[in-house]
């Protein structure tokens, strides 16, 4: 699909926030992504759903600067920011969830979170408010971030990630190693973060969860989009068909 | 069913953090438990007492009739407790041939050349057989996963603790994962089986336990421990009645 077709399904002339045009990712000789397109209006959620392999990762890393492309194949608020580098990135509001949470493991969990707010964004997000969202984390602020349970550490890569105060946030497996009922949480909270001003990239294999949570869904297939809409437009079997090809 | 790893009267904490209090765990063999429980309730932990990783406060660990509490993690290894870990923990600039020849071969006190056989065996039945020559740390996030399964494996356990291993699976490839452990099971091995999706470990296991506040506040057959009102209230975050 291309973007001037996704802007007039959405009915804006606008710019969106996000931009990916025809993106192509490579990981050496392999390439991984062909030609990707997709947009992220402001405050919306967006799904990218897809196997494993498919190259969901991949599209989140690029966004987020891990993998270089060419400038003008990711566009960020009208900037091109395709061969930009992650820190310049993280300063212009695009924070990651990054899969297997990554933690400074030398830091304690509230020095982890600060590293987040040093960036020196100004928003809503503070130690305070992403212990309201954590109160476990507020328990557990002085110990080392690896003495932490994995669903703890998850819970510090994400208020890492909203201390950034970032307008667009990238989620690899946001749930991953949660609880139930604190994945039911977080969900519930999503549309109050994005009524915050936050645009919201989820890769989630949970489908149920992020389809319902979104405005929009994007289906990976083999590195390439398979099928794009509104998770209401889209039928369980349309779903299942990009998913695995069958 | 005699049991094969037994928890006795262990207790361990972390400042104040009480993760096992006065705990009785005993696991039948051939026998396939699952364990749920919140966030930081310590169930992790546990494997770490189990494998030795990690020392009690107080308790006894068993495997068999045999008190291991005081031995090693290698020792441990070698007498059949086998683990895997939530991130997976490849030696990713080894191929997985390679990985698996490690597992095999130190857990095992066997020289390299005697273990290649077992090993291509065991990542065939992972289904893994055309990666075996593949780079560890290039591997999918399902592949790691079935890699972490494979060393595991390749170590000849008794008993196979599983922590999170379908976590960030999609749903076919979760079903993979859940056909590959029941027929891990079904060759004799007894499973301990960490996990927040909780219709996967329903597919295997035969008996639920869920670790709160240093007890288990659920110890019953799958379906009812799930729904058991405690573990609804504070785990599934559901009414019980829903």
């Amino acid at each position: 699909m291309t973007l001037a077709f996704a802007r007039q399904i959405d009915g804006s002339r606008r710019m969106a926030l996000l931009e990916v045009d025809r993106l192509d990712a490579f990981y050496g000789d392999f390439q991984a992504l062909f030609g990707v397109s997709l947009a992220v209006e402001e405050g919306q959620i967006v799904s990218v759903i897809g196997a494993n392999g498919a190259g969901k990762s991949t599209l989140l890393q690029s966004i987020a600067g891990l993998i270089k492309s060419s400038a003008r194949m990711i566009v960020f608020d009208g900037v091109p920011i395709g061969a930009m580098r992650p820190p310049p990135l993280v300063l212009r509001g695009i924070a990651s969830i990054p899969e297997g949470r990554r933690l400074f493991s030398s830091l304690s969990v509230k020095e982890n979170l600060q590293v987040g707010g040093q960036i020196g964004r100004r928003g809503p997000w503070t130690l305070e408010s992403v212990f309201e969202l954590f109160p476990r984390l507020r328990e557990r602020r002085d110990q080392r971030s690896t003495s932490l349970s994995g669903g703890e550490q998850q819970m510090v890569a994400i208020g890492r990630a909203l201390m950034t105060n970032p307008r667009l946030l990238l989620c690899d497996e946001l749930s991953l190693g949660l609880a139930p009922i604190i994945v039911r949480e977080i969900f519930a909270l999503l549309p109050k973060i994005v009524a915050l001003g936050v645009a919201v990239v989820i890769v989630e294999q949970d489908i149920v969860q992020a389809l319902a949570a979104s405005k929009q869904v994007y289906c990976l297939q083999e590195g390439r989009v398979t099928l794009s809409g509104s998770p209401a437009q889209l039928t369980r079997e349309a779903v299942k068909a990009a998913y695995f090809g069958v | 069913m005699s049991a094969i790893l037994s928890l006795q009267k262990v207790s361990k904490s972390f400042g104040a953090i009480v993760i096992a209090n006065d705990l009785d765990l005993s696991l039948g063999d051939g026998e396939a438990l699952g364990m749920l429980g919140p966030n930081g309730a310590g169930k992790t932990s546990l494997f770490g007492i189990m494998t030795g990783t990690l020392p009690p406060n107080a308790g006894r660990v068993l495997l068999g009739d045999r008190d291991i509490t005081g031995l090693s993690p290698p020792q441990r290894c070698r007498l059949g407790i086998a683990r895997s870990f939530q991130v997976p923990q490849p030696f990713g600039g080894m191929t997985v041939f390679e990985n698996l020849v490690v597992a095999a071969a130190f857990a095992r006190g066997k020289r390299e050349s005697e273990v290649y056989q077992a090993a291509a065996e065991t990542l065939e039945e992972c289904g893994l057989g055309d990666k075996s020559n593949r780079q560890a740390g290039s591997l999918t996030l399902l592949d790691r996963k079935r890699l972490e399964l494979a060393r595991a494996l390749a170590t000849r356990p008794r008993v196979l603790l599983l922590d999170e291993v379908a976590g960030g699976l999609s749903e076919a490839e979760c079903e993979v994962l859940v056909v590959l452990i029941k027929r891990i099971r079904l060759s004799g091995v007894s499973i301990i089986w960490i996990e927040h999706i909780v219709h996967a470990l329903l597919a295997v296991v035969d008996r639920i336990v869920v670790l709160a506040g240093g007890t288990f506040i659920a110890d019953d057959k799958p379906e009812a421990a799930v729904k058991h009102p405690r573990v609804a209230e504070i785990y599934m975050g559901i009414p019980a009645d829903e």
